[in-house]
């Protein structure tokens, strides 16, 4: 018998111009909760999506008791008692409880003694005990819509652990939980470890880690940094560990100093008490402010308040004393604001039309005509104008957007907020998923920018990027702002400290 | 001589991305030279008429069909639009006439009150799909049934006749004469809508809405435009469209009764779709749905000279569109 339950070893996985995994392990002892911990991107996830054979490895062997095995789908982990919480919970709130453990396996009995039927009897018996394991006293009938996302979390857990379950993976479970819920998800991790489930931890929240778990592996890009006895470590010796590395990013010189504060946003608070609370923070003129935090920061929620896809209880905006009255993004367009948003298939581009349509989408009636008639030589103007600035590669206005690069892509819809000449600009992720090159000339679109004088918040996962384009760094952890840095002084420690500041 | 090689190479791709109707037109020309009087001018103006009253509800359909919506409640309302109209148009001293207290009124303004019908109509499915955000399938299912309800409480089911002369003289009058070559009012009719329709398509910035709400609505939404006000519209003027198809259709026939317009709304949209109307949105032109309904009126036409049974002639139609609607999938599925 080995002394570990599951090992993975030397674990690579590269995808089309990333490596995301280079020679990445895991061991896992039985009866102990090991925390895996990570920047956003350092390969955590597709670390656990190989153990779960969702990804193929390139590279890499799995044991489990020392034999070596291979795990080819997620049913078959599941088979070798390898299970998953995932982040965001996937329940039908119009079943029962027992239906959503039992969903795909129902345990079934023939009637007549030929035609075969789900036994619901034996199902709600399993679950009723299932239920009891998680300390959890509900009618395995109710439905689970009426429970609080903690219960469901509990149930989730249940149904994980059903079957003969030796490792139990945990992606970031109090990402959305009471400080009450996670002492309640705490007892429920203490009575499985005492059954000897391994249990996978994986979590940003550096005093969960340090009081729950008792191994800690850190990676970083990809790769296996080391594992560590958890009763050893300090925060800050995780940290150093985490975003230790030089930065390979080249930067454009800023060549402006920001002037007077011109846009204001105070206590702002979304209608989601989850959500971004009480943000107050303030952009100058011709200044690039950063906005730094760990994924469920809630950064992007909030600056989608800000433009009026989301709504918000109390705050006030204001652009040069002015108070601005947002409810959709039509109402923020108006008054000088953009936002190009994080998710560009789903909110950016529209992708079976062409690339003419696509920039001037926003700024349409500026090239209408006796107040109907579109002025097509404008709009060809306007592409052909984006096409020379910022050297957006393409056959012509008329192709379709969907078969232009990433970065090409980006280019196009920077290039639609620009039509409209904004004050502020809001990029939420702006060079993810762009490879480096076209990095760099978003990079300097954006220095541009701030030099004729917008302003710029700009959101990032990277570090690097933040560090070396901003002004200042506003650091956002649960929905709250944890504090600013200014440009100059910000390292990856003290953003990484600020990032993490749980109440 | 590049040119020419352009051409050719344009053609290909037309062949090659529209099977449908490549087929559907070269099925026609053989059974042209086959069988007697089918290139006649007398069939060429039925073909005529028949696709100017269809393109006109194509045209309705094809906005809401590429900002990813459907109506399925335009057969329904081109029912009731013709039954309304005809009700009106009926001659003051007609024997049968349905409402004895309304006096005879001219053509015109009854196309105006069916309008305005139709026009609050396509509002209602507008507002309930926006405001009440029930799915375009559901919500003119809904409406479908609704207005069919309203064309049997107006007619009281009761076949309508007895129309003005005129309006019958005016709708099927033509250029020319019927045994020679002639070209249809209702052609011209066409036309102009045809030409108004790509106007507001590729001009104006509301079409521009509507094909950026049909490539991503939550990108249009983030760019500004303001995605409940241009789908109104495009559901409005979907029930204008049908309105003024209803009344021609009145006319054309000569008489109106409650199973008019009935399953229109899917030849509608079979026709779009043949014609390249993109099911997954954003993608359509206006010629596109002049082809898609001219091949599907020249398919019922070649039926019936075929002989073939009317009863054959729905599963026809009825594999035709389910292979028209896998083939568009394909092609995307290709690009994907």
């Amino acid at each position: 018998m080995s002394e570990f339950v599951l090992e993975m070893r030397g674990v690579c996985k590269s995808f089309p111009g990333v490596k995301a995994l280079d020679h990445a392990q895991l061991k896992l002892r039985p009866g102990t909760v090991h925390a895996l911990m990570g920047e956003n991107g350092a390969g955590k996830s597709t670390l656990m999506k190989c153990m779960f054979g969702i990804y193929k490895m390139d590279e890499g062997e799995i044991y489990i008791d020392g034999q070596k095995t291979v795990i080819s789908d997620p049913l078959e982990a599941w088979d070798k008692g390898i299970s998953m919480v995932h982040q965001e919970l996937q329940p039908i709130p119009a079943r029962t409880i027992g239906e959503n453990i039992f969903l795909g396996r129902y345990p079934m009995k023939k009637a007549l003694g030929f035609i075969p039927v789900v036994d619901h009897d034996k199902m709600y018996e399993d679950t009723a005990k299932l239920l009891k394991r998680v300390r959890m006293d509900f009618d395995p009938k109710q439905k689970l819509g009426t429970l609080t996302v903690s219960q469901m979390q509990s149930v989730e857990i249940a149904k994980a652990v059903a079957g003969n379950c030796r490792v139990l993976i945990l992606d970031e479970p109090t990402s959305s939980l009471t400080q009450n819920e996670v002492e309640a998800l705490f007892r429920i991790v203490e009575d499985l470890k005492k059954e000897g489930v391994a249990i996978v931890y994986i979590s940003h929240k550096m005093d969960e880690i340090l009081r729950i778990s008792d191994e800690v592996t850190i990676m970083r890009d990809g790769q296996y940094i080391g594992t560590w006895e958890a009763k050893d470590l300090t925060t800050d010796f995780i940290i150093t560990k985490m975003v230790g590395r030089e930065l390979t990013n080249l930067y454009p010189k800023r060549e402006n100093i920001p002037g007077d504060v011109v846009f204001e946003v105070e206590d702002f608070t979304s209608i989601n008490p989850r959500s971004f609370r009480h943000c107050s923070f303030n952009v100058r003129k011709g200044e690039i402010l950063g906005v730094a935090g760990l994924v469920g920061a809630q950064r992007t929620e909030l600056m989608e308040g800000l433009f009026g896809t989301r709504s918000h209880t109390s705050g006030t905006i204001r652009y040069k004393g002015k108070e601005l009255k947002i409810t959709r993004p039509k109402d923020a367009i108006d008054h000088g604001i953009a936002m190009l948003t994080e998710d560009r298939r789903g909110s950016g581009i529209m992708g079976v039309l062409s690339v003419a349509d696509n920039i001037s989408v926003a700024s349409l009636n500026k090239y209408i005509d006796y107040g109907f008639i579109l002025n097509t030589k404008k709009i060809d103007e306007l592409v052909e104008e984006n096409r020379k600035k910022m050297n957006i590669k393409t056959p012509s206005g008329k192709t379709l957007i969907q078969s232009l690069s990433g970065g090409n892509q980006q280019k196009v819809l920077i290039g639609r907020w620009l039509a409209n000449d904004p004050d502020v600009l809001i990029l939420d992720e702006p060079t993810r998923g762009i490879d480096v090159g076209a990095k760099y000339e978003i990079y300097c679109i954006i220095a541009d920018l701030a030099k004729q004088g917008k302003s710029i918040i700009m959101i990032s996962s990277e570090m690097g990027e933040l560090i070396g384009m901003s002004d200042r760094i506003m650091v956002m952890c649960d929905g709250r702002i944890t504090g600013f840095i200014d440009g100059k002084e910000a390292n990856q420690e003290n953003i990484m400290a600020l990032a993490t500041q749980f109440e | 001589m590049n040119k020419k090689d352009n051409f050719g190479k344009k053609f290909l791709n037309y062949v090659k991305s529209n099977p449908i109707v490549v087929m559907l037109v070269i099925v026609a020309i053989i059974v042209g030279f086959t069988k007697d009087n089918f290139f006649s001018w007398k069939n060429f103006g039925n073909l005529m008429s028949n696709t100017a009253v269809r393109f006109l509800i194509a045209l309705g359909v094809s906005g809401c069909l590429i900002t990813k919506g459907t109506d399925l409640s335009a057969g329904r309302q081109v029912g009731l639009a013709a039954c309304l109209a005809g009700i009106l148009i009926q001659k003051g001293d007609y024997s049968g006439k349905l409402w004895k207290m309304v006096p005879e009124m001219n053509m015109f303004v009854v196309l105006l009150i069916v309008v305005i019908i139709g026009a609050a109509l396509g509002l209602l499915n507008g507002a309930i799909i926006t405001l009440l955000k029930v799915p375009p399938f559901i919500t003119t299912l809904g409406t479908q049934t609704i207005v069919y309800g309203l064309c049997l409480v107006v007619t009281d089911a009761q076949p309508i006749g007895g129309f003005q002369k005129s309006f019958i003289d005016l709708i099927n009058g033509r250029i020319g004469n019927s045994n020679g070559f002639h070209l249809p009012y209702l052609l011209f009719v066409a036309a102009l809508f045809g030409v108004i329709f790509w106007f507001l398509y590729n001009k104006m910035r509301h079409g521009k809405y509507m094909y950026a709400i049909g490539g991503n609505e939550v990108a249009a939404e983030v760019s500004g435009v303001n995605t409940t006000k241009t789908l109104m519209l495009i559901y409005t003027t979907a029930g204008i469209m049908y309105a003024i198809a209803g009344w021609l259709l009145a006319g054309k026939t000569g008489g109106a009764s409650t199973s008019m317009g009935m399953g229109y709304e899917l030849e509608a949209i079979a026709a779009c779709t043949i014609g390249g109307v993109s099911t997954t949105g954003g993608i359509g032109t206006v010629s596109g749905v002049l082809v898609g309904v001219l091949v599907f009126e020249l398919l019922k036409i070649v039926l019936q000279f075929l002989g073939v049974n009317p009863y054959y002639n729905y599963i026809v139609q009825g594999v035709v569109i389910v292979v028209a609607v896998a083939l568009d999938v394909r092609k995307y599925l290709a690009k994907k």
